[in-house]
């Protein structure tokens, strides 16, 4: 509607806003990848930094047991100390067997590690591979791929460790490698979950479809455009996993069916310290807390990588 | 002005009192990095029944501003200083209950997006009846009905009782209207309207939108980046800049004699106004190479003859799911001929579902077409084996319309733009990187750029980025989908001039595919219309401006916002 009213012609003095060249590029900050914007996001939260500190800690330990202490985990064990109270150079006392708790603890924490890590790396590399192939190539590959994960992800996790430990071949021999497999036996399909839903998000964007018309294949296009853009949730994942694997692993050898008992590691001295529980909690207690505090720093790492890694968080 | 102490409720406001008054507004938001100041010393005044549009870029504040009269400013915003005056009465602080009192009844809003503004669990008639009963007016189904036909809604009676989703954006776009204008408002304010809709659509619904508020004496605060529709429906107009008032006055005058150096630039560049110009100057015996892009027409192309791109009889069909193995076709593109000569640039203009990007799909060879050929250069691509599609791809790239996801986030700029050269293997590391930094040049970014991310570039120069990528292997052919629809005017007019001289210097062809017909007088030497799947008209781009054939050209060229300006030569 148009009126005959007369209104005044404003303009402001062009000091007060002065003409900026249109789109002129930044050219004052440090260019920023994403890995490193969620560095710099990371480097100040307390959450990453205490998990981060502690997770260093563990690794040290599980490397270097040899610098935390010099008593013999097993060996040593004297029967008179059974149950014994801590004493100069024993700091947490005596098992059952006379065997110094500490020691043990600390000569344990490289097996609990190496199930988490090795687990992991192999949920990885099967979850990640069927998961990606399922997302990108979609159609009977996806079909036949969440079929199969459907029926591994159906088994409840003990009930298909009892039924893959007592298989003849690994009865026989059982450690480090025959937990191992029954975790990524059943744990794979979790991980091709979420790399499914991530390269399906990204498969179909237009840098894709860019590189593609660039005349890059298909696969590899996979491998170098979608593939990393779909990494964020899987590493997420993965942290998260490992304190899972390493908790699965102490739950299973405290069933009996995970490691052998020669092997050391948290969960047989968990499994053992069942028939003193009344008499010297310290043998369950301080195992325990072992495998509390590696869990839970590995959850928070996860955590505090998701919200680092957020894409939504990242401004445009 | 009469300030005097008379109540917003006295109904027999004086015409001489302004209905929203905004006096020196200032509005901050508080951010992770501190304080930022989104507005500075805005004004504007409001008279009853006036329409006025405030026009700017994206991030200039203007929704803000906006936003900040009818009391919804995000959490984080407040506002910091002035005065927003409804009526004499101060509601720049007002309580939460006295904007509640206020929203719907005096203060209506018509929201940006229809397709995120209307709850999909909801039938279109309880949304408007939400409306109706919180604002105490009556609600029953012939109250909604009545509302809903008002909006230009036919059959509204029975579309109340439907979702959402059974709504075309138009038909959305008009609800909207309807839950703003139910409670008949003195003012409206209209956040971008029409921005996401086809061009003939924005024009019927701005038509009614315009005969509904002038029949309500409401007055309307619009808000657009579009220069010439904002001069083509309003009485004033506010440009900001930067959360600045830089000018204000009177639509016509405003773009006759522009003085602050933004807005000339505005109206120098704004695509609806610089086709408008050209068709003026042409009506007035200009010759109109001067008025076009510079690079375009201006530089005496070499007259080529030679057909690089035949479409033949071009057919994609799809197959739609129906349920239990069953399908239905669904012809995207239909029968569509034409061709495109050497050097020169092929605009495909359409509103959306027309088949238009489904053609650059099949020509880019992403997308194999059910029936027909595509020539390039005298082979048709349909029958090239895989090493032969590798060599093709080097000869036609892409540019796509989205700037934020045509770029992989995790490549830097260099590795963007080096990596067509790294997949065809060309050159060594050292030759690759001399090339990177002559293609920024090309397109004028500065070289540090290569070292940047895309999340740290804005959309144009992401754009660019894209243009330098296409232009890494020395292609013959370029086919930009909507290379310049997702930008603000200026920059937008920055990347076309851009095309225009890479054109003529590297004698590129081009395949324009794009909505906007302002862009395409600015652009193109030749204009091929498509509507549902089919071509309708083809032909240079002066025969389809100045003798459309078709009714359905003709609609689109009147839709044009600007169109029906009446610009005296001088202007252009």
């Amino acid at each position: 509607m148009k009126t005959n009213r007369k209104a005044e012609h404003f303009v402001a003095p062009v000091e007060e806003t002065p003409l900026l060249a249109t789109d002129a590029v930044k050219t004052d900050e440090a260019p920023l990848s994403l890995w490193a914007d969620a560095w710099r996001k990371l480097r100040r939260r307390p959450l990453f930094i205490i998990s981060a500190v502690m997770i260093a800690l563990i690794v040290i330990v599980a490397v270097f047991p040899g610098l935390f202490t010099q008593v013999e985990p097993d060996n040593g064990c004297v029967l008179a100390n059974s149950n014994g109270a801590p004493t100069e150079g024993h700091p947490l006392g005596f098992t059952f067997q006379g065997c110094d708790i500490y020691s043990r603890i600390i000569h344990g924490t490289q097996a609990s590690l190496m199930v988490g890590v090795f687990s992991v790396i192999s949920v990885l590399i099967i979850g990640v591979t069927l998961g990606a192939l399922a997302g990108f190539f979609g159609g009977w590959v996806d079909t036949v791929i969440a079929r199969l994960g459907d029926i591994f992800f159906a088994l409840p996790i003990i009930l298909g460790a009892l039924v893959i430990t007592q298989l003849p071949l690994l009865r026989e021999n059982r450690g480090v490698g025959t937990v191992v497999l029954v975790l990524v036996v059943l744990g794979w399909p979790q991980m091709a979950r979420i790399t499914r839903g991530a390269v399906i998000e990204v498969r179909n964007a237009d840098f894709v479809t860019a590189a593609r018309s660039l005349g890059v294949s298909r696969v590899g296009s996979l491998v170098s455009h979608v593939l990393p853009n779909a990494l964020a949730p899987i590493i997420v994942l993965a942290t998260m996993e490992l304190g899972v694997f390493i908790v699965a692993e102490a739950t299973l050898s405290f069933l009996g069916i995970g490691m052998p008992g020669s092997v050391m590691s948290w969960g047989n001295d968990i499994s053992a310290a069942q028939a003193s529980i009344r008499t010297n909690p310290a043998v369950l207690l301080y195992p325990a807390a072992a495998l509390s505090i590696t869990v839970l720093s590995f959850i928070m790492l996860g955590d505090a990588l998701r919200d680092a890694l957020d894409p939504k968080s990242r401004q445009r | 002005m009469a300030t005097s102490d008379v109540t917003i409720h006295e109904t027999g406001t004086t015409a001489d009192r302004p209905l929203l008054e905004i006096r020196d507004l200032a509005i901050s938001f508080t951010t992770g990095s501190g304080e930022v100041q989104a507005v500075r010393n805005a004004h504007l005044t409001i008279m009853p029944g006036e329409t006025v549009a405030i026009v700017g870029e994206s991030g200039s504040g203007k929704s803000t501003t906006a936003l900040a009269a009818i009391g919804l400013l995000p959490g984080n915003g407040r506002v910091a200083g002035g005065q927003i005056l409804l009526d004499g009465e101060d509601i720049s602080h007002a309580s939460e209950k006295r904007m509640i009192e206020l929203r719907g009844n005096i203060i209506g809003m018509v929201p940006q997006d229809p397709m995120s503004n209307l709850n999909p669990v909801w039938k279109i008639g309880d949304q408007v009846k939400e409306t109706l009963k919180a604002n105490g007016r009556p609600s029953g189904p012939d109250d909604v009905a009545k509302v809903l036909a008002q909006a230009g809604l036919p059959d509204a009676a029975r579309r109340a009782k439907q979702y959402p989703h059974e709504f075309s954006g138009g038909m959305r776009q008009r609800a909207l209207i309807a839950i703003g204008l139910s409670c008949q408002p003195r003012l409206l304010i209209a956040d971008e309207p029409t921005s996401a809709l086809d061009v003939t659509v924005q024009r019927q619904i701005l038509d009614h939108l315009e005969k509904m508020t002038s029949e309500l004496g409401t007055s309307v605060l619009l808000i657009t980046h579009d220069l010439g529709l904002a001069a083509e429906r309003a009485d004033k107009v506010v440009v900001m800049y930067r959360g600045n008032v830089v000018e204000a006055g009177p639509s016509l005058e405003l773009l006759q004699n522009p003085q602050h150096p933004y807005t000339q630039r505005l109206v120098a560049s704004a695509p609806s106004l610089a086709s408008r110009r050209i068709q003026v100057a042409k009506e007035h015996g200009v010759a109109s190479n001067e008025l076009l892009v510079p690079g375009e027409g201006v530089a005496a192309k070499p007259v080529m003859t030679e057909d690089v791109l035949q479409i033949q009889n071009l057919s994609k069909v799809f197959k739609l799911r129906a349920g239990f193995g069953k399908s239905t076709d669904f012809t995207a593109v239909d029968d569509v001929s034409f061709n495109v000569k050497r050097g020169t640039t092929t605009a495909i203009v359409g509103e959306s579902g027309s088949g238009k990007s489904t053609v650059a799909q099949m020509v880019l060879n992403l997308l194999e077409p059910t029936s027909g050929k595509i020539i390039f250069d005298g082979v048709d691509t349909s029958a090239l084996k895989p090493k032969e599609i590798f060599a093709f791809r080097r000869r036609v790239q892409p540019i796509f319309q989205d700037p934020y996801g045509s770029l992989d986030p995790m490549y830097n700029i260099y590795r963007t733009i080096e990596e067509p050269l790294r997949v065809h293997k060309i050159g060594d590391k050292a030759s690759r990187e001399k090339k990177v930094r002559e293609l920024l040049d090309q397109v004028s970014l500065p070289q540090s750029t290569m070292q940047r991310y895309p999340n740290e570039l804005s959309g144009g120069q992401r754009q660019r980025v894209a243009i330098a990528r296409a232009l890494a292997l020395d292609p013959e052919v370029i086919i930009c989908d909507e290379a310049v629809s997702a930008l603000d005017v200026l920059v937008q007019a920055q990347v076309l001039n851009l095309l225009a001289e890479l054109q003529s210097r590297l004698g590129l062809t081009y395949l324009f595919i794009t909505h906007d017909l302002a862009v395409v007088r600015q652009i193109a030497d030749h204009v091929c219309v498509m509507e549902k799947g089919k071509l309708v008209e083809t032909g240079s781009t002066d025969e389809v401006f100045e003798a459309p054939q078709k009714d359905y050209t003709k609609a689109l060229l009147n839709a044009i916002p600007g169109a029906r300006l009446m610009l005296p030569p001088e202007v252009a």
